[in-house]
């Protein structure tokens, strides 16, 4: 799966064209997405920042393959993405990209290790080993390796956070989609995580997306995009 | 499968209480479908034991010419006996007239096991204590030993006397009791106007009440003295291999001897019906336990999927398939229901066999000392199947609702 990412950073994993959502129906329709285009090069970690409300979740979502635009055109790692069916979009999302939502979303009954393997279990590429040695090296990459066996209902907000940041790598993803990863954490976990984020995207070579109200946080990335008006400046 | 197997077990076992009232469910349902259906079907069974012990599969009776044969062998000897015009244009005449033949040819048929000429008339039997009706039957004993359980039937006396006795007389246990006489005693046999003595030499007892109180053998040539008949016959009773095949063997006999022949199974229609109809009421009932169980775990597994909205969400952002989900959901169906299936098969068995040994007394229609079932895989089978059909169909509808989950609409309403 590596191969398909230039591994000197410079390539452009993703690439949108012109993006148009609109949300709702009826009478309370909003025209959230006005033509947005913006390329994610690899080893990179872009940010988009604007005011609550002003459409960066529903950007993220269509650039994570899990919403569709009413117009204009998706291309992941050089492929068309918006006329594909579900069959080709689903395992996309789960090779490709790696989702953090502020919400960790982990599922509560599993171990931190088990949640982070959930998406290589769906690949189905490596050996029950493989995978165990995987996550190991993903938990001491995320500064949690002796508490792979805790269930994460057992953790604090920020080794929630870390997990889910853990799970988002676990298939090596070109591409990762973070939306207000920091959202619910307190200045030094925050803190901690955006630099797990920088640190994993230009060790490993993939391209980062975090969605900030953060303007401190978003000032350190390599690009920054503004969402005002539906459109990116 | 075994990926999502793993997240339906943990989906299952933070809802143990609702899930474990489901499977108490299934299992009792499924249990108590096997135990009413082996206690039916075995009283069933006991039933048609009884009533081939006591009149055999078949018995070929009068004779019937159809409206062409008639008139061909319609001759001047229709002063033999009078004949009876039916819808099919069937005419009968009552009887057998020439048995030995017709035995014969019975006897012939590789499906037929035993035959017995059997010749029956009313008459009234008296002990010095009273007077009652009865049905005698004129036999010739090892014959009808062959068609029935007379044998076994004995309960006081012995068919070896009898045999030796030609004014021997068998009666009912009932009869025995109403006349009060014993071994040994005298009986007097009335038939308009003529009046024969016999002695009693054995008492049966079939377990059929009426049989028990108005069935008297006495020998044949003896029967023929009695009702001033020296030929023919009332009826043969005839005895098969497989009793199951009686209607097909019945017209069969029918269309080559030109005799009325009549099956068990069309003889008892109406007790096997009430039989049938008891059988799949009872069934229709117990079903309707794991009915209510399937209700249960569709209101569980709806509830888990309102639940687990978020988990299911975050699955599929991260590349499960709606089919994973479906499976996710299904397999904690299977789960409950395999579990349900083979714990009420166990339970089943323990019942069975614990109704079995419980005591009552019936006479009537059979006699029974205990609770007779019936051991029949098919009971557990059928079980199994329903539970199936109930607990799959329930389980599939909250699968296909949680595989139509929007991921990005969720994960937007719950904290994207
Ligand atoms: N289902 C919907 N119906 C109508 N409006 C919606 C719906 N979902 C989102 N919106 C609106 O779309 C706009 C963009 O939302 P969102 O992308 O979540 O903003 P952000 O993430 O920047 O806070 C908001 O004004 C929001 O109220
Ligand atoms: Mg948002």
């Amino acid at each position: 799966m590596t191969e398909t990412r230039p591994e000197n950073g410079e390539g452009v994993v993703l690439k949108a064209s012109n993006l148009h959502r609109w949300l709702g129906n009826e009478e309370n329709r909003v025209h959230a997405l006005r033509g947005v285009s913006l390329s994610l090069e690899a080893g990179k970690v872009h940010a988009v920042v604007g005011p609550s409300g002003c459409g960066k979740s529903t950007l993220l979502y269509l650039l994570g393959l899990l919403d569709r635009p009413d117009d204009g055109d998706l291309w992941l790692m050089g492929k068309q993405m918006t006329v594909a069916s579900e069959a080709e979009r689903t395992p996309a999302r789960n090779e490709h990209i790696g989702f953090v939502f502020q919400f960790h979303f982990l599922m509560p009954e599993f171990t931190a290790a088990e949640n982070i393997m959930l998406p290589m279990r769906k690949l189905n590429r490596l050996t029950e080993n493989e995978m165990n040695e995987r996550s190991g090296q993903i938990l001491q990459d995320i500064g949690l390796e002796d508490k792979g066996h805790r269930l994460a209902y057992h953790l604090s907000g920020g080794e929630q956070q870390r997990v889910a940041v853990g799970r988002a790598l676990a298939n090596f993803p070109g591409l990762l989609l973070a939306d207000e990863p920091t959202g619910n954490l307190d200045q030094k976990n925050s803190d901690s995580i955006f630099a797990l984020l920088c640190r994993l995207a230009r060790q490993k070579g993939q391209a980062v997306l975090i969605v900030t109200h953060n303007l401190e946080l978003a000032e350190q990335c390599d690009t920054t995009f503004s969402l005002v008006d539906g459109n990116l400046t | 499968m075994k990926r999502n197997f793993q997240i339906a077990l943990r989906f299952l076992l933070a809802k143990r209480r609702a899930m474990l009232m489901t499977l108490a469910g299934i299992v009792f349902g499924v249990a108590f479908f096997i135990v009413t259906q082996a206690q039916t079907h075995g009283f069933e069974d006991l039933f048609i034991r009884t009533v081939l012990g006591a009149n055999g599969a078949l018995r070929v009776q009068d004779k019937f010419q159809n409206p062409i044969t008639s008139l061909m062998a319609d001759t001047g000897d229709s002063t033999e006996g009078f004949r009876v015009p039916l819808k099919e244009g069937r005419t009968y005449i009552p009887g057998i007239s020439h048995p030995g033949v017709i035995k014969e040819s019975v006897e012939k048929f590789s499906s037929v096991s035993g035959v017995s000429e059997v010749l029956a008339g009313r008459a009234s039997v008296s002990s010095g204590f009273r007077s009652l009706k009865t049905e005698v039957l004129g036999i010739r004993l090892n014959d009808h030993l062959s068609v029935t359980d007379l044998g076994s039937q004995i309960r006081f006396g012995s068919l070896a006397r009898y045999s030796e006795e030609p004014s021997g007389i068998l009666i009912g246990t009932r009869l025995a009791g109403r006349l009060q006489i014993d071994i040994g005693d005298t009986l007097f046999m009335e038939h308009l106007g003529a009046k024969r003595r016999y002695r009693l030499v054995g008492i049966f007892e079939t377990g059929v009440g009426q049989y028990d109180l108005t069935r008297t053998f006495i020998h044949l040539d003896e029967a023929r003295l009695l009702f001033k008949k020296p030929f023919g016959s009332s009826y043969l009773q005839v005895a098969l291999f497989d009793s199951d095949k009686a209607p097909q063997v019945a017209l069969h006999l029918e269309e080559t001897l030109q005799h009325n022949v009549d099956s068990w199974q069309e003889r008892e229609k109406t007790w096997l019906d009430v039989f049938r109809v008891l059988r799949f009421s009872s069934g229709l009932t117990m079903a309707s336990i794991i009915v209510i169980a399937g209700l249960g775990m569709f209101n569980t597994l709806a509830m888990i999927v309102m639940e687990r909205q978020r988990e299911i969400a975050i699955l599929r952002s991260i590349g499960y398939t709606r089919g994973d989900i479906i499976s996710i959901f299904l397999q904690q169906g299977m789960a409950v229901l395999i579990a349900g299936i083979l714990l009420g098969w166990i339970l089943a068995l323990a019942l069975t066999y614990g109704v079995s040994s419980l005591p009552i007394h019936i006479r009537g229609v059979f006699s029974a000392d205990s609770f007779v079932v019936k051991w029949s895989l098919y009971h557990y089978l059928w079980a199994g199947f329903i539970a199936s059909i109930v607990i799959l169909l329930a389980s599939f509808l909250p699968a296909r609702r949680a595989a139509h989950i929007d991921p990005g609409e969720v994960i937007r309403r719950m904290g994207g």
